[in-house]
């Protein structure tokens, strides 16, 4: 055998990396339970599985996140066994990872980001011009057409996603791992970034890249299934069928991705709004004009449009102003006249938003799970100003076992739970107020099919014991699926109201785009 | 003519919050020039001021590192206070040559704040109770050096340059000292150089520069600033070596924070510490380090108020730390972390000594001077904030 297994000629048939016998185990989880797994040099391989399967965990092994000695078994990297310590070891052997969590410093330009941690220098002085001038070519690569001064703050999500995909070819990138690239991002976004993978591959760069959106696998050469920690199959590129993919994910076939939904029989007004216009003043921009729509008790309304179209933006309004637009808005809800002027006066009064950023604004991260579940309805387990915490902890299991959370405990940290059960426990902390209108921003990203389905349930659980949804979406097939009305929002305004006869994608993608 | 009014304004709208404190520092410049007569801007009283700045300048740059990182040290006045006390005595009970004793100070400055970094980083209390911590130690210290005497004199040449002294003058030209005119238009010719050479660089690699005649008007109005400064400056007693020393700080600081890997991992560990630690940089270095720059420093400001009273006492650097973090708040660094600039901090560390200088030479009470200085504290960081979010305008063309 020669020294060094796979030349130019061979690239699609040797191996880049080998994991074996992966076993890696956290206080009360086995995250990973004896893995193994293995990429071809130059192929595009998807990892899938439900939350909290072990698949970012895998990753992280890999990278050297969680060091060599936290984990058993061995890994082979570009031919060599590797002990990778710190995550500055497997970039020096040319592996790049772009968490789930994105590593950009918002408050740097884009071109400090590109290059922080390995910059451009002599000496420990930083050559600023270089940096500018090969940041402007990495990001030609990724084609992102902007200037590399801009801060990242000031940048999108799938803006900002580019940036670290610049970053890591910055990197002289062997392999890359790409954990949920695309949840945050739109229809077009991800597009772009699958099209560019190809791109990529084109040029020799290997890629892993894990992902909820079993659709994407249409660019994979291999398919990973992982469940409970262990790899369950991996299927070729031929063999790549997405009903194949949901029965190894979860262990059964799911027939419907969406549960049946109950006839719908409009009950009375609950909620009215009428002439919302908003202004932020940070972004300078108008975000809502002219809003004015009616919620019924029982409804699921939804609302469609492109990311950034104001959404979130007419939610928050309604839901106390926590973003201090200026703005005017007339409001009933349940027939009285209401003026919150905070989101406290709105739970108070039963309504309650989930927001879409589950780790920045929907949960306090390093509490632990029975904290955050009751954290908006103390006054529910204290008696007077005192908690009861035998009281949290009874409400909370109830809680946390009727969402079906998958959590060691309740005093685990919801920092360490996977990204689906964030979810679950961010619902469950809705719930535990009591509304009788409900705001589900994004209420599904980056969760795996069981668990969408569990929500989807759940939703039409809440709307039989008589609670109003808004439910707001960026998967088009879902929110169709879900809801009883559509409102098509484009530019801060509802351009179209459509009726559950009257939708399809064509009519709300017209109208969202107009 | 016209384009240069908008090309200067597109640059003022956009760049209003560092130029913010500047015309605050040239607000209170003039306000007391005209309440005093001119007494305020005399050779004598620049001179003053700036010596009044110096060992509060040194510690509000390395508060800004500390802040930077979203911490806070308390321990700044007790470390100057030890370290002034220890410089004393080595020096007058032992007979240890200053050449000597000060540098060792200096280390012990440094190991201190290791130690207060050591706390923070690796045994993970917060910075404001370790550092709190040190403050009652070192202060505690203090008495066990000075003993019974309380106050120790120190008469020693080196101490008393860097308290009272100058550079030398050489000779007398035009009523004026030969060095500082000099060293003036030495910076002129640096200012003019760096800027063009820069000019040079970033059109070979195609990027925006200034307009030609706004990069005149600015060297002209920094050209005149300087001139003006060396006037002032040489015609009296010259360029003290506190202002050399803070000069060299300041230089070497911002060098450090604006050209290299260590200032670039520095501000990326204050705007994101999680993700810095993912993008291979280690949080917990980056806190050794600035910990101990900051004892460093503390160390260095207190030789210099030891120099400047030419004895040491029980009260030495007592409140320094409340007014080094003044400084860097006024000059713009945010506790939310990850922004700040070291030049800002050393002028706002001198925006807070003018006003205490100006109200000084109006007698006012030392009750009026506290509130005026709060006020402007909190205003200061009010318009920093207020101007943060402030969205850049596109350039109109
Ligand atoms: N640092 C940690 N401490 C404790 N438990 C952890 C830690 N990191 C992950 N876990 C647990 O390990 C399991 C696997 O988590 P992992 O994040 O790998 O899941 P995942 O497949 O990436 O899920 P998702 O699709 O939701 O991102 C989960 O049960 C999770 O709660
Ligand atoms: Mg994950």
């Amino acid at each position: 055998m020669p020294p060094y297994p796979y030349g130019g000629n061979h690239m699609s048939t040797s191996t880049l990396l080998k994991m074996n016998h992966i076993t890696k185990t956290f206080p009360g989880v086995k995250a990973l339970d004896d893995v193994s797994f293995s990429v071809e040099a130059g192929s595009i391989h998807f990892i899938v599985g439900e939350n909290g399967a072990g698949k970012s965990t895998l990753m992280k092994v890999l990278s050297g996140i969680h060091a060599y000695g936290s984990y058993e078994g061995d890994i082979e990297f570009d031919g060599e066994v590797r002990a990778f310590h710190r995550i500055d070891d497997s970039e020096k052997a040319g592996l790049v990872i772009i968490n789930q969590e994105l590593a950009l410093i918002p408050e740097m330009t884009v071109y400090e980001n590109i290059f922080l941690a390995h910059e451009v220098s002599t000496n420990g002085v930083i050559d600023w011009n270089e940096t500018i001038h090969r940041s402007s070519e990495e990001l030609k690569r990724v084609q992102l057409n902007i200037n590399p001064g801009l801060k990242v703050k000031d940048l999108n999500v799938g803006q900002q996603q580019l940036v670290e995909i610049a970053k890591a070819l910055s990197k002289k990138v062997k392999l890359l791992i790409l954990d949920e690239p695309t949840a945050a991002l739109n229809e077009n976004d991800s597009e772009r970034l699958l099209n560019l993978l190809v791109e990529l591959k084109a040029q020799g760069i290997t890629c892993i890249m894990i992902s909820h959106k079993l659709k994407e696998t249409i660019i994979a050469d291999r398919v990973t299934v992982m469940r409970d920690g262990k790899t369950i199959s991996t299927l070729e590129k031929d063999d790549i069928d997405e009903a194949r993919i949901i029965k190894d994910m979860v262990g059964r076939s799911i027939n419907d991705i969406y549960p049946k939904r109950p006839p719908y029989e409009a009950g009375d007004v609950v909620l009215e709004v009428k002439g919302l216009t908003a202004f932020n003043h940070r972004t300078d921009k108008t975000v809502a004009k002219n809003v004015g729509f009616q919620l019924h008790r029982g409804e699921v309304l939804g609302l469609a449009g492109l990311m950034g179209a104001g959404r979130s933006e007419i939610a928050l309004s309604i839901f106390g102003n926590p973003k201090k637009y200026s703005m005017e808005l007339e409001m009933t809800m349940m027939g009285e006249h209401v003026q919150f002027k905070h989101p406290s006066e709105a739970i108070k009064k039963g309504l309650f938003y989930v927001s879409e950023d589950r780790k920045a604004e929907g949960l306090v991260l390093k509490k632990d799970v029975k904290e955050n579940v009751t954290l908006s309805n103390l006054h529910k387990i204290s008696n007077r100003f005192v908690i009861d915490k035998n009281a949290e902890i009874r409400s909370a299991k109830e809680y946390v076992d009727h969402m079906n959370v998958k959590t060691p405990s309740l005093e685990q940290l919801v920092y360490y739970l996977s990204g689906g059960n964030q979810q679950k426990v961010a619902i469950s902390k809705a719930l535990f107020v009591g509304p009788k209108i409900l705001i589900l921003d994004e209420p599904t990203r980056g969760i795996d099919v069981g668990a969408k389905y569990e929500i989807y349930t759940l939703i039409n659980q809440l709307i039989e014991e008589g609670m109003s949804i808004i439910m707001i979406s960026s998967e088009l097939p879902e929110l169709l699926a879900m809801s009883d009305r559509l409102l098509v929002v484009a530019e801060g305004e509802i351009k179209k109201e459509l009726h559950k006869d009257e939708f399809s994608p064509e009519t709300v993608m017209t109208y969202a785009t107009s | 003519m016209g384009t240069l009014l908008k090309d200067f304004w597109y640059i003022f709208r956009n760049n209003i919050r560092d130029y913010g404190m500047y015309i605050a520092l040239a607000g209170i410049f003039i306000f007391f020039t005209l309440m005093t007569g001119g007494l305020f801007v005399s050779s004598r009283n620049i001179f003053n001021l700036i010596q009044q700045t110096g060992f509060i300048a040194v510690g509000s740059v390395g508060m800004t590192l500390i802040i930077v990182i979203r911490h806070i040290d308390l321990s700044v006045g007790s470390i100057a206070g030890v370290v002034g006390a220890m410089a004393a005595v080595l020096i007058v009970s032992y007979g240890v040559p200053a050449a000597v004793a000060l540098p060792s100070v200096l280390i012990f400055g440094a190991l201190a704040g290791l130690l207060t970094g050591y706390l923070v980083a690796k045994v993970g209390i917060p910075a404001f109770v370790a550092s709190l911590g040190g403050m009652f130690v070192y202060r505690g210290l203090i008495f066990n050096f000075l003993q019974s005497t309380g106050t120790l004199g120190i008469n020693d040449p080196i101490i008393e340059a860097i308290g009272r002294g100058t550079i030398p003058s050489l000779a007398t030209v035009f009523g004026m000292q030969l060095s500082s005119l000099i060293i003036g238009i030495l910076a002129i010719g640096w200012l003019i150089y760096s800027e063009l050479s820069n000019r040079q660089k970033k059109i070979a690699y195609n990027f925006e520069v200034l307009p030609k005649n706004l990069m005149i008007v600015k060297l002209v109005f920094m050209s005149i600033i300087i001139a003006v400064i060396t006037y002032v400056l040489g015609s009296y007693r010259g360029i003290s070596w506190v202002l050399v020393i803070v000069g060299i700080v300041l230089f070497a600081y911002h060098f450090m924070t604006t050209k290299t890997i260590l200032g670039r991992h520095i501000f990326a560990v204050g705007g994101n510490p999680e993700a810095s630690e993912l993008s291979g940089i280690s949080v917990e270095k980056i806190t050794y380090f600035v910990f101990s720059s900051m004892g460093f420093l503390s160390a260095l400001s207190g030789i210099m108020y030891l120099a400047r009273l030419q004895s040491a006492t029980f009260t030495a650097g007592e409140g320094l730390e409340l007014q080094v973090i003044a400084g860097a708040f006024v000059g713009g660094t945010s506790a939310a972390g990850g922004i700040g600039k070291v030049t800002g901090s050393v002028i706002g560390a001198l925006v807070m000594a003018s006003l205490i200088n100006g109200m000084q030479m109006l007698s006012l009470g030392s009750n009026i001077q506290n509130i005026i200085s709060g006020v402007v504290l909190v205003l200061a960081v009010i318009f920093d904030v207020k101007t943060r979010n402030m969205k850049k305008t596109e350039k109109k063309s």
